[in-house]
């Protein structure tokens, strides 16, 4: 068996993940993940289309809290302290774990409003214009957007679309950031230039990274996570961890043999 | 070029699909819809006409300058008095007592529906919800007249047996399921990617739907409210009934008043003699409520067009 855990590293661990599973209903999509994340790092996670990247993604944030049916077991620690627990705010946590989805989804509302809305809701106290700016400079949008801030965020392309929910998310200054595949829908220099910001938010932000793309995987990543997908009986395909190391590690010297296919694009 | 110059670059017998055929099916729909659409457009013109060929001689008779300045309304009197407003009066006194009552609710409960209640709860309750939709109005009608105005009179002094305020209120009832069905669905479709989005950056429920799911389902919310007050204007029943036949210059809710649907109602089936200039007003009127709907619903028109969002 491969070792999840960070015991030999000298970064501290973040997030604590012990037997998670997640289930819809009676589906289970992800079983028995134990990792730990590391503070301060990004950690990216790998692995074929529906293997239940999103879904424990959105374990982080409390996210699958939202949707009917979904339930999550074993235990997530968030700088040791539970998760899941009856005294752990869902909303505090929110504001603590940013998230950027998989489909760029801004708000109804003019590009400027999109990015106050959280700092609004957040009770920030310091000059909003300032704020917008900033985090629009720091998502590489600003010089797109600076002449039309009062149009409406859903009249951007898909890419500065996503570039608009980068810096939403961002706004909010949360110490964590989940990044469901950030730059599906954007041509490479914008890709570029989100993985340079990403580089540049690892300095103060824990990041995890969904991502389909190798290059960027190995380019962006600290750590990397390989998932895969096993089919039961029945048909139902779960989603498990199969290894997790140091990106280097992964994927210069993959320990399974599924791993060693996937990175080197020869999955399937 | 046509189609069918592309055919020598088709590789395989085994793709051959029928346009001709497509083409033909293609037509008859459009023709077959193409004649719905022109039966409708050709029942509102001929509604228009009706009112038209009646409200003109009637115009003749009565100048417009005094329909619109006039404080009475007395066709049916010896001294004859041609006051529009004083029925407009009457009808925006109901439809705003009615709009009070149905808005507030039904966005409220619009909002528990699709927010707050449990799936399962919605499921029966929405369906619920428009059959109470269907009651008869006459039902609501007498509802008013009969049991909500005697409780009002009962601690409202000076209230008469026919009032606005009841029939307001229970107008405001009868609407009221519209409001909430259809401000529900325009809360239902707000996609749920939009919601996930505003609790990930840590919001409250409140914050989201005050923050992120009315503002996104606006347009919708308002064509509702526009569609209701609509009703409200044109409602009938309820006022002949609960409201009186009493035109009546005043927007005193405790008294009785004549609304422009319930003087339609009076004089149609009163014996003023058809061709006469009494009989005649009705077209007048009718003319005029047609008018103000129409405002309203282009206005709706209009507004729900400018601010529908498109979601990808
Ligand atoms: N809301 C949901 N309700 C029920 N099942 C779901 C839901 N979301 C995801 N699933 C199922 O869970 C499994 C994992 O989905 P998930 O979206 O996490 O995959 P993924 O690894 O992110 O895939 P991709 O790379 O395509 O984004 C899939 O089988 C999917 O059908
Ligand atoms: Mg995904």
């Amino acid at each position: 068996m491969n070792t999840n855990t960070l015991e030999n590293s000298v970064t501290e661990v973040i997030f604590q993940l012990e037997k998670v599973s997640v289930y819809y209903g009676s589906f289970e999509a992800v079983r028995k993940v134990y990792m730990d994340i590391p503070k301060n790092k990004i950690t990216a996670f790998i692995g074929p289309s529906g293997c239940g990247k999103s879904t424990l993604l959105r374990c982080f944030n409390r996210l699958n809290d939202l949707i009917p049916g979904a339930r999550v077991e074993g235990k997530i620690t968030y700088h040791d302290k539970n998760l899941y627990s009856k005294d752990m705010e869902a909303v505090e946590v929110r504001r603590r774990i940013g998230m950027v989805f998989q489909k760029p989804n801004p708000f109804p509302k003019s590009i400027y409003d999109n990015i106050a809305f959280g700092a609004r809701v957040n009770g920030y106290r310091g000059d909003m214009n300032e704020l917008v700016e900033q985090s629009l400079r720091q998502a590489a949008l600003w010089d797109e957007v600076k002449d039309k801030l009062r149009e409406n965020g859903l009249s951007l392309s898909g890419g500065q679309q996503q570039r608009l929910c980068i810096a939403r998310a961002i706004a909010i200054e949360p110490e964590v950031l989940l990044m469901d595949e950030p730059c599906s829908a954007l041509d490479p220099i914008s890709t570029l230039k989100i993985e340079e910001l990403i580089q540049q938010l690892k300095q103060n932000y824990t990041i995890v990274l969904v991502t389909h793309n190798m290059q960027q995987a190995t380019r962006a990543s600290d750590m990397a996570a390989f998932f895969n997908v096993v089919t039961s009986e029945e048909g139902k395909r779960s989603g498990y961890l199969v290894e997790y190391n140091e990106t280097i590690k992964l994927f210069n010297d993959p320990q399974e043999e599924s791993t060693k296919e996937y990175v080197s694009g020869r999955f399937g | 070029m046509s189609i069918s110059s592309f055919k020598q670059f088709d590789r395989s017998e085994r793709w051959q699909p029928n346009r001709s055929l497509n083409k033909w099916i293609q037509r008859s729909i459009v023709a077959i819809f193409g004649l719905f659409a022109l039966i409708s457009i050709l029942t509102t013109f001929g509604i228009v006409m009706t009112l038209l060929v009646d409200a003109i001689p009637f115009f003749e008779e009565v100048p417009l300058a005094d329909f619109l300045t006039d404080t009475e309304w007395t066709p049916l009197f010896t001294r004859k008095e041609y006051g529009i407003f004083v029925l407009i009066s009457a009808t925006f006194l109901t439809s705003v007592i009615a709009i009070a009552v149905a808005l507030p609710l039904g966005l409220l409960s619009a909002i528990c529906l699709s927010e707050y209640a449990p799936r399962s709860l919605r499921r029966w309750l929405k369906p619920a919800l428009e059959i109470l939709a269907g009651v008869p109005t006459v039902v609501y009608g007498y509802f008013a007249l009969l049991f909500v105005t005697p409780v009002l009179r009962s601690f409202i002094p000076g209230m008469q047996p026919f009032n606005s305020l009841s029939a307001g209120i229970v107008m405001g009832i009868a609407i009221l399921p519209m409001v909430a069905s259809l401000s529900e669905d325009a809360i239902y479709a707000v996609p749920s990617s939009l919601r996930q989005g505003a609790y990930a950056l840590g919001s409250t429920k409140r914050e989201v739907i005050l923050g992120v799911v009315i503002p996104s389902a606006l347009s919708g919310i308002v064509a509702s409210f526009i569609l209701s007050i609509s009703r409200a204007v044109g409602e009938t029943m309820i006022v002949t009934i609960a409201a009186g036949q009493s035109p009546n210059l005043t927007l005193n809710p405790l008294v009785p008043v004549a609304t422009m649907t319930a003087y339609i109602v009076q004089v149609s089936l009163g014996d003023a003699p058809a061709g006469s200039l009494a009989f005649k007003t009705i077209y007048a009127v009718g003319l005029t409520l047609f008018l103000i709907t129409l405002v309203l619903n282009v206005f709706s028109f209009w507004f729900v067009r400018r601010f529908q969002q498109k979601y990808e």
